[in-house]
Order: C-alpha cells, then structure tokens, then sequence
C-alpha cells in the first residue's frame, strides 16, 4: 500500500534495507506457494487412496482449503502488512455473520 | 462560484439535478422524494386509524386494509426513513470529515436513482391491479397464495431500491476510511459520521440476505420454483429467516443515523464536549455486531425450539447493555451543561424518554416465554412505533431542522417549528400508549375491524385521535418549510451559534467544492477548537491549489430506467395473454447494458477548478 513506499526522492535511500526485505518476502512466498502445492497433493491423494474414511477426509481437506485461504490473503494479497487492518476487521465481521447464519441453518432450519 | 448562484429556469434546474453528481444535491433529491414518500405512508396510516377508530367500520374493505398496512409499513421503512436518513448523511458526512465529495460521485448518483424508480414502481401497483398485501414481511405462506402481482411489485420493487442502499452504503464506507482531511483520525471523526460508518456496515452485510430472499421470492412466484412452499418439499420458514437476518440489522440502520443525530445536537445546545464520546463509539460499534445475531427474537413463537429461543433471547437482552450507556452519555452531557433549548434540542430530549420506553418494552418482548402473549398483537405495534417514531423519526425531525440551514441555507422558523414539536410529541404518545393496553387486552395486529363491547372501542378512538395531532404537527412543518423558503433570509456559516464540527466553518449551503482548502482537524470538534482559541476559520492543511472536480452525467437514469422497464415485463410475463413482455424485459435491460457501456468507453476525466478562480480578495493581498 502507499504508506509502504519511500517519501524520498531519493532511490538510493534505504536500499540495502529495502533489498532484504524484499528477499524476505520472496523467500516467504516460495514457501507458502510450495505448500499450498503439498497440501493439494496431500487432498487428491487422500481421495485417490480408497481406504480412508469419508468421515475424515472431508474435514482434513476443509482445514487444507481454508489454510490455503489464509496464505493466499495474507501472503500474496499483502494482508500481513501494515495498512490493512480496516481490511481485516471487514473480512472478519463478514466471516461472523455469514457463518452464524450457516450454523443456526445447520442447527435449527434444516436439521 | 458565479455560475453558482446564477438564477436558472425551471427546465435547467431540473436537468441540474437529473444529471448531479454532488452530494449536496443529491442529498436535497433524498429529502425531497424522502419527504414525498413520508407524505404517502403517513396518508395511509391515517386511514388505517380512521378504519379502525370505531368498531365494525366499513371505511375501507379487508382487503383494502390489507394493501394499506402492507404498503405503510414498506413505504415508511424502505422509501421514508431510509432515504430520509441517506439524504442527511449525504449532507452532512463528507463536510464533517472534511471531504470535497463522497468516494464515488457518480455511484451516489446511481444509488439515489435505484432508491426513486424502485418506490415509484412500488406505489405504481395501486394504479396497476392492486398492491402487495402480505405484510412488509411478505411472509412466504402468505405472499405465494397472494392473488394479483401486488407481491410482484414488492419483489422487484425492493430489489431494485435495495441495491440502491447497498451502492450507497459502500460508498459511504469507502469515503469514510480514503477521504477524511489531515488531522481526522477515526477517534476525531463526530458521531454522526461514526454513526453513518456503522450504519454502512450494517447495509454492507444485512443487504444481501434480503437480496437473496428476494431473489427466492422471485423465482417461487413468477418461474414456479419451490423454494418455499412446504407442500412441493420447500421450507416457509427460510424466507422468515432471510427476511429477519436482512430485518433486525435493518432497524439499527435506521436506529443509529438518528444516535448519530441527536448526540451532534446535544453536545451542540448544551455547548459541552459529547459525554464519554469513546464509549459512544464504543457502544455503537457494539451494537452493530450484536444486532446480527438476535434476528430470531422475532420468531420465538415459530417453534425453533427452546435451546435457540433462549440463545436469542439473551443475546437481544444483551444490546440493552449499549444502549444502555448511550442513554446515560446523552443524559451526562446535558448535565450541568449551559442548555439552549432551540427546536432540535426539544426534540433531543424528548426522544430519551420516549425511546427509552420503546427499549423497555423490547426487553419484554425479548423474553421468550412471555412474547407468546405479546406476539402479534397491539403490544408489538405499541413498542416498534415507540422505537421508530419516538426514536427514528424524531431524529429525523430534529436533524432537518437542525441541519436546514447547511443544506438550505435559510433557518426554519422556531415558533412554528415548537408547534410541530409539541402536536407531534402529545400526538405521538397519545397514539401509541395507548396500543400497549390494547395488546395486552388482547386486541390482534393486523386486523380491519373489531366488534364492540370488548374494552378497545375508546381507546382506539384515542389513538386515532393522537395520530389527527400527528398528521396537524406534519402539515405546519411544511407551511414552515414553504413560508421559510419564500422569504429566503439567507444564515452565515454557523446559524446555530454553537457548531462544533466542520460543517459549520464553512458557508451555509457550502460552494460545491465544499472546502476551498482542505482544513487541518487539531482534535474531536474541530471548528469548536479553532473558536476555542480565538479563531474564526479552520487552518488549512494544504496551499491553495487546482480542484479537480467530476462531471455531471445523465447515464446513472438511464441505467436505473432500463431495469424499471425491464421489471415491468419480468412482472406480467407469467400471465399467458401477454405476449408483450419479452421484447419489454429485452428492450429494458439493453438500456441498462447500453448505458453501462457508454460510461465504461467514455472516458470522462471530469474538469479542474483553477487556483485564480478559487482566490477571493482576501488571498490576493496575501500574495501582493
Ligand atoms: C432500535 C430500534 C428498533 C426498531 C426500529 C425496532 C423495530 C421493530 C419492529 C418493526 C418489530 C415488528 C416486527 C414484526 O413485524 O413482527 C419489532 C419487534 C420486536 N422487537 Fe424491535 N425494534 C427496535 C429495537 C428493539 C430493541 C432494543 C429490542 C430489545 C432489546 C427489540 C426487540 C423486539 C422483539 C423481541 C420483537 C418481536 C416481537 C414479536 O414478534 O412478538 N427491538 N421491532
Ligand atoms: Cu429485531
């Protein structure tokens, strides 16, 4: 976001520092890319392999995807930085209410 | 600035604010058709209580009845006190935080088109074989048998001023977070613009359900879907559900602008910093979450069972907490305060105690088990009036009067304004006291006539007669409204005297590019600061400069007409003998698209107001 960026017009400023950073995040994102792969392999084996329980794939392979949800927003849309906190708090609240309403329609309406 | 206050014709006035971007224009479109809308559901209600002011009336038919009670209560929620409230925000928001315009100029423009042509085509069902008459809620096992296209209009209708709310809503958030000045931190901003923030979340998420009830709705009545009728394998009580998780939010939408309100007006005439101003925030904050999570307080008696009953029961008795603070704030503020009592702060303090009876009785409702006695009857009339008239709609009286002058720029007249002000307030609790007794007496909600001889013949009667006084209060305020703009005594900047914020530092009704510097917020109530020290105007926070202002544009009707058309086809389309309606649905929604595309290949990159015609006499000298 903006307040990421130098007010400098200088673009030597901060170089180094601004050098590391940048092979941090990347670093970062080799990582979590990775094993978002892994985890997608772990889910189309799990099903492949016939011998598991239903019962337990379904629940792991939900726990996959919403881990694979949280790298994505956090470490490839930036959701981690500073700045995005109003971001967070809308995603959040939506989150409450869509998923209260999941579950009182779970528990009471149709079961 | 000259071309400003040039005197137009009629012809080009209209135009103007057919094509306005501004949001102080288009906050003068809110009130006025607002204002109308108000007129026509307040007309309805007074024959509602003519019908039922003596026993075995034939005023009007069941059926008739059935259209009044539907069409009033859609017409005061949806086309009233919303756009009302939008028009006030609109106003008066992005001048409190120091804002040129809203985000989106041109989606404020849409927003306010969506909300028109969709009451428009509501009301049009009176003229067009009958209107809904399955309540506001619509409940599904009433609204699928219902005869006609009534409940069409209502479907499509709603969903065309719903997405109106919701462009609006997003809009004011975006404005919110990107747009306040230098120095207007959130912990700064004044409580309406805290209010108007909430408010936007609320529509942001509560908006959606209703959309997608809608879109059921749709589908079951005019394509024959199941979604449901429980006799084709669907569920009746999903609707119920859908509507309330879009409904209880809803009132908070209109409960908290009016918070908003009444906390600038008493901080204002007490001429005192609002009480526990982050505990205000605090609450409100509450009170938006908490608002999504009671919705079922209005279906105990569906048979959810006891384990959810209880849950929602508690958790609706918890919002009392909130509220609860926020009355001892307003109360604190007033304390010891130096308290002017102009027409707004009248209505301030007589909504205290009248909403707070209408919390009251929320609490009683709220218990599950003694709401089996409550339900559906005069009792739960009683106690949402006390909520929405003693509450919402007083601070929607109050907020006019208060903020006439910044949108008008003239000053409503006070002695008329107090006539208003004491018919309504003794008309208003005449009407509704009195429907708490006649619940409890076991009178039932929603009936067109009664027999005599059962203990409610007089005071019904009295009721009626307290909404004669209301009706009297309506009609002086606008002889108010016409005398004052005939005589069009134009006010300074801060009429009041006592303005805190910053919308009263600048001229009433402000140049279209509201603040000709952006102005430096040093604290809460920033204009107070600045007057504190001596100052007239706010420092500003940058150097005079170019102002970059959008273009007007005509495309936000267009795109609104074309689904207004294209919804009149989707509505008679089931009728076998109207082969019409096909090319009308097409013809309609390529309006719409056509106007989509024009304004996505045009570029528009709207027009600079250069820095010599921004510098008065005053700038001159500094730089000579
Ligand atoms: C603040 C503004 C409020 C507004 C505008 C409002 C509005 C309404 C409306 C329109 C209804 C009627 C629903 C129907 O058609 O059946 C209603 C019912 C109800 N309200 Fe409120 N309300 C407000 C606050 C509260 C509060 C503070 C409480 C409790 C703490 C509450 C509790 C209830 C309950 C439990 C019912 C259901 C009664 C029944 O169905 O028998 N309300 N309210
Ligand atoms: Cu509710």
């Amino acid at each position: 976001m903006t307040n990421q960026q130098s007010n400098s017009a200088n673009p030597n400023l901060n170089l180094e520092y601004r050098r590391k950073q940048n092979a941090e995040e990347m670093k970062h994102q080799v990582i979590t890319f990775t094993m978002m792969i892994f985890f997608t392999l772990i889910a189309f084996a799990m099903v492949a392999m016939e011998s598991i329980s239903r019962w337990f794939i379904i629940p792991v392979i939900l726990l996959l995807a919403a881990i694979q949800v949280i790298f994505q927003l956090y470490y490839f849309m930036h959701m981690k930085h500073k700045g995005h906190e109003t971001i967070a708090l809308f995603i959040y609240s939506g989150l409450t209410v869509g998923l209260i309403t999941v579950l009182v329609f779970l528990t009471i309406v149709w079961l | 600035m000259s071309t400003y206050a040039k005197k137009q014709g009629f012809g080009a006035t209209l135009w103007d604010f057919m094509t306005t971007v501004d949001h102080k224009k288009i906050a003068i479109l809110y009130l006025i058709s607002g204002g109308l809308f108000f007129i026509l559901g307040g007309l309805e209600a007074m024959f509602i209580r003519i019908q039922l002011a003596v026993p075995d009336n034939n005023f009007m038919s069941a059926g008739v009845f059935n259209e009044m009670i539907t069409m009033h209560g859609t017409t005061m929620i949806f086309l009233a006190a919303m756009p009302i409230l939008l028009g006030i925000m609109n106003a008066v928001m992005p001048l409190q935080i120091g804002a040129r315009d809203v985000a989106f100029p041109f989606l404020n423009s849409l927003g306010f088109w969506m909300f028109f042509f969709g009451g428009v085509m509501l009301n049009l069902s009176w003229f067009l074989g009958g209107a809904p008459d399955a309540g506001w809620t619509s409940y599904a096992s009433l609204s699928i048998h219902s005869q006609g296209h009534g409940v069409d209009f209502y479907v499509l209708g709603l969903q065309i001023s719903g997405f109106g709310t919701l462009i609006a809503g997003i809009n004011f958030l975006v404005t919110i977070i990107n747009m306040r000045t230098p120095g207007m931190t959130y912990m700064r901003m004044p409580m309406f613009t805290w209010t108007t923030f909430v408010v936007s979340a609320l529509i942001l998420f509560a908006f959606p359900p209703l959309t997608v009830g809608l879109t059921l709705m749709l589908f079951d009545r005019m394509f024959g879907a199941n979604f449901f009728d429980a006799a084709a394998g669907g569920n009746t009580i999903i609707w119920e559900h859908l509507f309330w998780i879009f409904g209880h939010p809803e009132v908070y939408i209109l409960i908290l602008p009016a918070f908003g309100i009444f906390s600038e007006i008493l901080a204002t005439f007490s001429r005192k910093r609002l009480f526990g101003y982050s505990s205000m925030v605090f609450a409100t904050v509450l009170i938006g979450f908490l608002g999504f999570m009671v919705w079922a307080h209005h279906m105990f008696t569906v048979g959810l069972g006891p384990i959810a009953n209880a849950i929602f029961a508690v958790a609706t008795m918890a919002i009392a907490v909130p509220t609860g603070i926020k009355i001892f704030n307003w109360i604190f503020t007033m304390w010891g305060g130096s308290v002017r009592f102009t027409v707004p702060m009248l209505y301030a303090v007589s909504f205290i105690p009248s909403f707070t009876m209408g919390g009251v009785t929320g609490i009683m409702l709220a218990a599950a088990p003694a709401d089996y006695q409550y339900h559906d009857s005069y009792f739960v009339v009683a106690h949402f009036h006390y909520v929405i008239v003693g509450g919402v709609v007083l601070g929607i009286l109050a907020g006019i009067t208060y903020y006439w002058p910044k949108i008008f720029g003239t000053m409503l007249n006070e002695t008329l304004g107090k006539f208003t002000f004491w018919l309504f307030l003794i008309g208003f609790h005449l009407t509704f006291f009195i429907q708490h007794f006649l619940g409890l007496w076991g009178m039932p909600r929603r009936v067109f006539t009664y027999l005599p001889g059962q203990g409610w013949d007089i005071s019904n009667l009295v009721s009626t007669i307290g909404a004669m006084f209301m009706a009297v209060g309506v009609i002086i305020l606008l002889i108010n409204i016409i005398i004052t703009s005939v005589k069009n005594v134009r006010v300074g900047n801060d009429p009041w005297g006592d303005g805190r914020t910053l919308e009263w530092a600048i001229p009433s009704p402000p140049p279209f590019y509201n603040f000709k510097q952006l102005p430096l917020a040093r604290g809460l109530d920033a204009y107070w600061i600045e007057k504190m020290e001596g100052k007239k105007e706010m420092t500003p926070a940058e150097p005079l400069g170019d102002i970059h202002m959008p273009n007007g544009s005509i495309i936000p009707i267009c795109i609104t007409f074309g689904l207004f058309v294209a919804s009149f086809g989707a509505l008679y389309n089931m009728d076998a003998d109207k082969p019409w309606t096909i090319p009308v649905i097409i013809i309609g929604l390529l309006i719409t698209f056509g106007s989509m595309l024009i304004r996505s290949i045009k570029d528009d990159h709207g027009f600079h107001i250069h820095k010599e015609d921004l510098m008065d006499d005053k700038d001159k000298e500094v730089k000579a």
